[in-house]
């Protein structure tokens, strides 16, 4: 894993979006969606992002490929700079990356066909007849899942979860390296959502695809990510490969995410110890002063409420931005907060 | 929820078919439940097995041409809302049932604020003055967990994250303390922790307000932490359906005993490929003769596909719709 090289590259990204207010609509603050993340993905890995709802997560995955314009930091991709690209060379690199979208409904064409869809990247961008497209995009149909017959109806006429499918056929049309994939199973049925992970997972092995797999759904993300970011408002607070975060989480905001998932079974639901987490969330126009979860963090301390963490590496690959961690690795581990503990696995008498 | 409660709201038989170019879609066939007062009955199934369509049938919300409710009957306490005008339909939808949409960004509309479309049905239904209904658009943004509500109201809905989005259309369907609340797919864009704040949120309103729950969701996990029943769609069917427990315990319908094997794991060992129910989902193009999952079933003989089968009781409130005896068997 070592060996392989970084194909994209991000450099203390930061998105804000303006607010404006006022009679004369100045500009009064901003959002900060993303605000300052830096991370690496390689060849042929993918990265989860995991977090809360609205932390910056498809910001950050629409900034990745240049779909906004960052404000500040820089985006690499197959080493190339994509922040500094012409708008021609931009065109370009485009069929290399590619992005499944979260709201299928408004990312589909209403006029448009099925057909149409996912044939229109080829149009584009190649230069097949009538014929050779027309066998693509049955390929493409078929390798989602979607039947055939379906070809020439319009986007209403599907279910939620089949719209998701002519998205993800079309990201795949032009046989791109790296697919930012936000949240693309979320609209799906479990059986469906395992086929088009293992579609995903099987273009991976082919092709050495490289992909950001946003996500909520932390059993998927288990299942399919080599390593796992976790975002909180606009900020990465813990990156680790994935075995790793599930079994020995330590940002307490992981541990929190870790055990709010539900249990698939009604007996054991009853039994589930959940962090719940309480305080206000924080708005990204205006973060708190210190660490951004100190408002609902269960362990917080007073340097919290005042100073930003820095991110500490506390094993090889594994990232926390958590004054908890720093204490700890100055003053030897305490008790209560041990970092060995595995909360997940002991509640349920599991062995990881 | 005493067996015996007269239902708040009794579908039965219910069928809805599209007119297409080529040809007609069946995608309700004949689906009947009910729902009792303060009950939480979930919903799974396919992805295109017909959750939302039953849904928007039952509240007469799909355009027509092309849709077609053909048949059935759908009674709110002692009216049929089949047979209501437009004006009480209105009535209807807006204040004593709410319903949050699958797909967040078509059913907001994108030229209005966000405050503007949560105040509307409250102006509308409720009576209230500008103040009033902005006051209780903040409240209600406040309990779906959106933070810096008050300057919020004033964004349009672009500029909120796909599960802010999720949360506007909840607070939107709660407004005016419906008495059922259909919700299609309201947590899909949520991450688990505030997934699990608006289940509570639900779990509460359900307690203080009585309030009937239908929530269609693809999260098994969801289901067997608040459902009270659990109701399972195949091809336009109901299939299955029981009380959570009974159906999570001894699934009875091949499809639901695949749907509940293909699940990715928490804990335990990762398996190095994801289960999947093989075959295609079927293709309804007329009213069904066969059962529909026939064509995928480890149980078919050749009686499937001569015959659809209809739903039999099991006991204890549990009925499936399929002529094989899981109890009988050993796989
Ligand atoms: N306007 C339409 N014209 C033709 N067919 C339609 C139309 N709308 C829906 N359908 C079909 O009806 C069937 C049921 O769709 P529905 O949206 O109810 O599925 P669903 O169970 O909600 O799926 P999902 O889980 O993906 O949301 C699907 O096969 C779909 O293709
Ligand atoms: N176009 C925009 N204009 C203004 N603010 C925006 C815009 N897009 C997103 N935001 C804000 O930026 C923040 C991050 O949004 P983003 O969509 O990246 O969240 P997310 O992590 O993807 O959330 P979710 O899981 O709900 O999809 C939110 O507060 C959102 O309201
Ligand atoms: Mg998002
Ligand atoms: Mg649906």
């Amino acid at each position: 894993m070592t060996a392989k090289r970084a194909l994209v590259q991000v450099r203390d990204l930061k998105l804000h979006f303006p607010i404006y207010g006022g009679l004369l609509r100045r500009q009064v603050g901003a959002i900060k969606a993303v605000d300052g993340i830096s991370f690496d993905i390689l060849e042929g890995e993918t990265l989860g992002i995991v977090g809360e709802s609205g932390c910056g997560k498809s910001t950050a995955g629409r900034a990745v490929l240049r779909l906004y314009e960052a404000t500040a930091g820089s985006v690499s991709i197959d080493g190339e700079d994509i922040g500094k690209l012409g708008s021609e060379a931009l065109r370009k690199k485009r069929p290399t990356m590619q992005m499944v979208f979260q709201d299928p409904q408004a990312s589909l064409n209403p006029r448009m066909t099925v057909a149409g869809i996912i044939g229109e990247p080829l149009d584009e961008h190649t230069s097949l007849s009538k014929t050779e497209k027309l066998t693509r995009i049955y390929e493409l149909m078929d390798a989602v899942g979607l039947n055939r017959d379906f070809a020439n109806r319009y986007p209403h006429a599907f279910s939620g979860g089949q719209r998701q499918r002519i998205g993800i056929a079309r990201a795949l049309a032009l046989n791109p390296k790296f697919i930012v994939c936000d949240e693309p199973i979320a609209a799906l049925d479990v059986s469906i959502q395992a086929q088009v992970v293992n579609l995903l997972e099987e273009l991976q092995s082919r092709f050495g695809l490289t992909y950001m797999f946003i996500s909520h759904d932390l059993s998927m993300v288990r299942h399919i990510a080599d390593r796992v970011a976790v975002m909180y408002l606009g900020k990465i607070v813990e990156v680790a490969p994935v075995e790793r975060l599930y079994a020995n989480p330590q940002h307490p905001y992981t541990e929190a995410l870790l055990s709010a998932v539900p249990e698939p079974d009604p007996s054991l639901e009853g039994q589930k110890a959940r962090i719940v987490l309480v305080g206000d969330v924080p708005s990204p126009a205006n973060p708190p002063k210190g660490c951004n979860f100190c408002t609902r963090c269960p362990k917080v301390m007073d340097i919290c409420r005042s100073v930003k963490p820095e991110t500490v590496e506390v094993a090889p690959g594994h990232s926390v931005a958590c004054h908890l961690i720093a204490q700890q690795s100055t003053t030897g581990r305490t008790g209560g907060t041990g970092a060995e503990h595995k909360p997940m696995t002991n509640q349920q008498g599991e062995v990881a | 929820m005493p067996d015996g409660a007269t239902p708040v709201l009794d579908v039965k038989n219910l069928k809805t078919v599209f007119a297409t170019r080529s040809g007609e879609v069946h995608a309700v066939n004949s689906v009947s439940f009910h729902l009792r007062p303060g009950e939480l009955l979930g919903v799974v199934g396919e992805s295109g097995s017909g959750k939302s369509v039953t849904m928007m049938s039952l509240l007469g919300l799909l355009p027509s041409p092309p849709a077609d409710v053909r048949e059935g009957s759908v009674m709110l306490g002692d009216r049929d809302i089949l047979q209501m005008g437009a004006e009480d339909l209105r009535a209807v939808r807006g204040r004593e049932v709410g319903f949050v949409f699958q797909d967040p960004m078509t059913s907001l509309n994108p030229v209005f604020t966000v405050g503007f479309q949560i105040m509307e049905p409250l102006r509308a239904h409720m009576g209230m003055t500008k103040a009033q209904a902005r006051d209780r658009a903040v409240d209600l943004l406040e309990l779906v967990g959106i933070p810096d509500a008050r300057r919020r109201l004033d964004d349009y809905p672009h500029q909120f994250s796909g599960g802010m989005r999720q949360r506007v259309m909840i607070a939107i369907a709660l407004a005016c303390d419906p008495k059922v609340l259909i919700a299609d797919e309201p947590t899909t864009a949520l991450d688990v922790t505030i997934q699990a704040q608006i289940l509570e949120l639900v779990k509460e309103l359900r307690k203080k307000l009585g309030m009937a729950i239908i929530w269609i969701t693809h999260d098994l996990g969801v289901i067997a932490g608040i459902a009270d029943r659990v109701m399972v769609m195949y091809g336009g069917q109901v299939v299955e359906q029981g009380p959570v427990r009974e159906v999570f315990a001894d699934p009875a319908h091949p499809y639901t005993r695949a749907l509940l094997r293909t699940m990715p794991k928490l804990h335990g060992e990762r398996e190095p490929k994801l289960r999947v129910i093989e075959g295609q989902p079927p293709i309804l193009g007329r009213h069904p003769t066969a059962c529909p999952f026939s064509a995928r079933c480890a149980h078919s003989h050749d009686r499937c596909t001569r015959e659809n089968p209809q739903r039999r009781d099991i006991g204890q409130g549990h009925d499936v719709a399929c002529f094989w005896d899981h109890r009988g068997a050993t796989a």
